[in-house]
């Protein structure tokens, strides 16, 4: 039985996803909308399963909430930041940096997140991963002290990944 | 007749602050010299700037009585795709070294984008 549900649904997660997604698309909930978007979230995964190789293990969803909202907050707190740089620092003043920031997260899906928090708060793009994953390489706008904002972004991020990933 | 005028200020709210800040980002884009501090600005419009946009959107749809959820579909896909945009431009600017050189990083050798594939012979994936 297990191993049938594992065959057919390999990802259910993005089973899920999917059929929310379809559902959102339609706009409108209706019992119909609700079976051809289950459908569709078994369908997707399984003909697409060759290129999913693994299933991210271990996801704690409590724990994704509170960092959804932490990284809501970071947010819109950074864009108000960002934008008092953009008007009121001239050019020449401005302090732009590189920061190196050691991973200590393994799996890719974890990774991938935490470089996606540190671009969509504004005022650090993420760059570039070293060639064996052990380093992130970070971009920021303007900053003083480059090592405060690395210790931020493990203390805030990274340590709230590891729990959630683990 | 008061509920629905109060979603309409807060609608009209949330676009003025949208426009402010997609406005920010387009000063910021404009103003920087290096295509490195350029790159702050989009992300910056891609956030709050489209996000109070549509927050405004989804309130005229309820004042209008018709709830829309695109919206939120709609900033999920920016907030999937924005990285990935400017991860890539990133990428860009370090290969044609129209940027500072970044530092190298402590645990590695080299920086993915920099690494060339002759280097090493064997396809070994962290």
């Amino acid at each position: 039985m297990a191993r049938a549900f594992r065959w057919l649904i390999p990802h259910p997660l993005l089973t899920l996803i999917l059929a929310v997604v379809w559902i959102l698309l339609q706009n409108q909930v209706s019992a119909g909308m609700v079976v051809f978007g289950i459908i569709l979230g078994v369908l997707i995964p399984w003909g697409t399963s060759i290129w999913w190789p693994g299933t991210p293990q271990g996801v704690r969803i409590g724990k994704m909430l509170t960092y959804s909202v932490i990284v809501l907050w970071d947010i819109v707190v950074a864009n108000i930041q960002v934008a008092w740089i953009v008007l009121t620092v001239p050019n020449a003043k401005l302090r732009p940096a590189w920061i190196v920031v050691p991973l200590t997260l393994k799996q890719p899906e974890a990774i991938t997140m935490l470089a996606g928090t540190i671009t969509l708060t504004p005022g650090t793009v993420s760059a570039d991963l070293s060639d064996e994953g052990h380093s992130l390489l970070v971009h920021v706008l303007h900053t003083d002290n480059p090592d405060a904002v690395r210790d931020e972004i493990n203390e805030r991020y990274q340590r709230r990944l590891l729990e959630i990933f683990t | 007749m008061t509920f629905d005028a109060i979603i309409i200020y807060a609608a009209a709210a949330a676009l003025f602050i949208g426009s402010a800040f997609v406005l920010v980002g387009v000063i910021g884009l404009l103003k920087f010299n290096d295509p490195m501090t350029r790159l702050h600005a989009p992300t910056k419009v891609g956030t709050i700037g489209i996000g109070m946009l549509l927050l405004a959107s989804v309130l005229v749809s309820l004042a209008k009585g018709e709830p829309s959820m695109h919206e939120f579909l709609i900033m999920a896909f920016l907030f999937v795709t924005a990285p990935v945009s400017a991860h890539f431009i990133a990428k860009v600017c370090i290969h044609r070294q129209d940027c500072v050189a970044p530092p190298s990083p402590r645990a590695d050798d080299t920086w993915s984008t920099l690494k060339s594939p002759d280097q090493e012979t064997d396809n070994t994936t962290a």
